[in-house]
């Protein structure tokens, strides 16, 4: 007997969170997404990954977005076969120049006591990064993540 | 029960900053405050940060050393690191911040 075999293509399976802009919200959005995440059998090292991008983006969303104000963080994520996409969203101020809020070292706030190495880690650890923004209206941050793809020393 | 705070110990002239499990944007917060406090009573010439506990961090933590960087060296001190597991060493190794502080 013979089985014809039909490949169906997946679809994306999505989860959306919201929370108060607080830092004490971070350590919550990471572990919520690492869970999401839990169902594609990521690696240890995938999971800090995306755990450590997900902190910047919302870390950003927070100080620099809301100003370390009252605001609500959207973080909605998708999942298809080995590939994770989570974007990050707020309501805030936006981001005057994406370019150079992007470079690295650069830090929007004075002081000193930033890295200025948000964007860069984002970059680091994930495959794509893209940005959005629009001055008064707010800032969505989006990246992906493809499994099994980084080499780890 | 993992550690959620900064905890301070003085050993000599050297001020051991064990760090938490999280080293984040939200647990960092009140590390340059106190540290200040501890820097401004006693006669310090060593940070040690110590991430014996510590199992994740971002970049919130490498301003955090690196904030605690310069004002050691302000007043002629060093800051080292201690106890670093292989996920925290990539982070560091990443931020480039083993050109500035070494590992005990």
């Amino acid at each position: 007997m013979n089985h014809i075999e039909t490949e169906k293509e997946q679809k994306w399976e999505g989860m959306k969170l919201e929370f108060e802009s607080h830092s004490y919200n971070e350590g919550f959005a990471r572990v919520v997404v690492a869970a999401f995440m839990a169902r594609m059998d990521p690696t240890v090292e995938e999971v800090d990954d995306v755990k450590t991008a997900i902190s910047e983006a919302v870390t950003n969303a927070i100080i620099h977005g809301y100003q370390n104000g009252e605001g609500i963080v959207v973080i909605q994520a998708k999942r298809r076969e080995r590939t994770i996409q989570v974007s990050i969203h707020d309501d805030g101020v936006g981001i005057k120049n994406i370019t150079q809020a992007m470079e690295p070292l650069y830090s929007g706030l004075k002081g000193g006591e930033r890295s200025g190495m948000g964007f860069s880690f984002m970059e680091a650890f994930m495959d794509e990064v893209n940005v959005e923004s629009e001055l008064g209206k707010g800032t969505t941050v989006t990246m992906t993540k493809h499994l099994g793809h980084t080499i780890y020393k | 029960m993992e550690q959620k705070e900064i905890e301070y110990k003085l050993l000599g002239r050297s001020l051991v900053v064990c760090l938490p499990y999280e080293v984040d944007d939200h647990s960092c917060q009140n590390l340059k405050k106190d540290t200040d406090e501890i820097m401004k009573n006693n006669p310090i010439n060593r940070i040690i940060f110590d991430f014996t506990k510590t199992g994740f961090m971002d970049s919130a933590g490498i301003g955090a050393l690196l904030s605690r960087y310069r004002k050691m060296r302000a007043v002629g001190g060093e800051t080292v690191i201690f106890g670093e597991d292989p996920r925290i060493r990539r982070i560091l190794k990443l931020s480039g911040i083993y050109q500035i502080m070494r590992s005990i």
